[in-house]
């Protein structure tokens, strides 16, 4: 099953509301996305932990309706955004 | 998870020092993420041993529990878990791959 860029936007944004997000559709698929997402709240935390915070934002989608979504996450710098 | 699976993930993660849960194997990888990961470990020329979570539906499920992570491909090295693909990649690009196997004493194509 598919989603689409707008859901999968909607779904970060809830959960990380300072979120910048840019999605890509790799394949024009609707199933091959690629997402960069920049927030504070990933500020000094691990890779690990920083994409943890976005997995959790997709409520359990990842690895199920969404099987290829690469994540790319950034911290977000206050004083220089 | 099973304490099955449990115990044998442990034994997988404690026997082995870099090891790649992955779909497929490393000679003939099922998913572009698993190629992805297993040959940037065959780049690197790190000795590494791949476990096939296709071949048992417990272990495919389990190891998303275990890690706390819900994608495959994950990358466990000494014990730690580093990983998946998307930061696998990352690591790869911009060297901190190189320097965690240097950290733990592993060798690899510098």
């Amino acid at each position: 099953m598919a989603m689409d860029i707008k859901e999968i936007e909607k779904l970060i944004k809830e959960s990380i509301p300072d979120a910048l997000i840019e999605i890509q559709d790799l394949a024009g698929d609707g199933n091959h996305y690629s997402a960069v997402v920049t927030s504070s709240i990933f500020n000094g935390k691990s890779k690990i932990e920083q994409h943890k915070i976005v997995y959790s934002a997709l409520k359990g989608k990842m690895g199920n309706e969404l099987h290829a979504l690469a994540i790319k996450t950034k911290e977000k710098n206050g004083s220089k955004n | 998870m099973d304490q099955k699976t449990k115990e044998f993930i442990d034994s997988e993660i404690n026997n082995n020092e870099v090891c790649l849960f992955m779909k497929g194997t490393p000679d003939a990888p099922q998913c572009g993420f698993s190629v992805a990961v297993s040959n940037i470990l065959k780049i690197l020329e790190v000795k590494f041993k791949g476990i096939n979570v296709l071949e048992n539906n417990e272990l495919r499920q389990g190891i998303k529990e275990y890690s706390e992570w819900p994608t495959i491909p994950q990358l466990y090295i000494k014990k730690e878990f580093v990983g998946g693909c998307d930061i696998i990649k990352e690591m790869y690009e911009n060297g901190e791959l190189k320097k965690i196997l240097q950290d733990k004493n592993l060798s690899f194509k510098n």
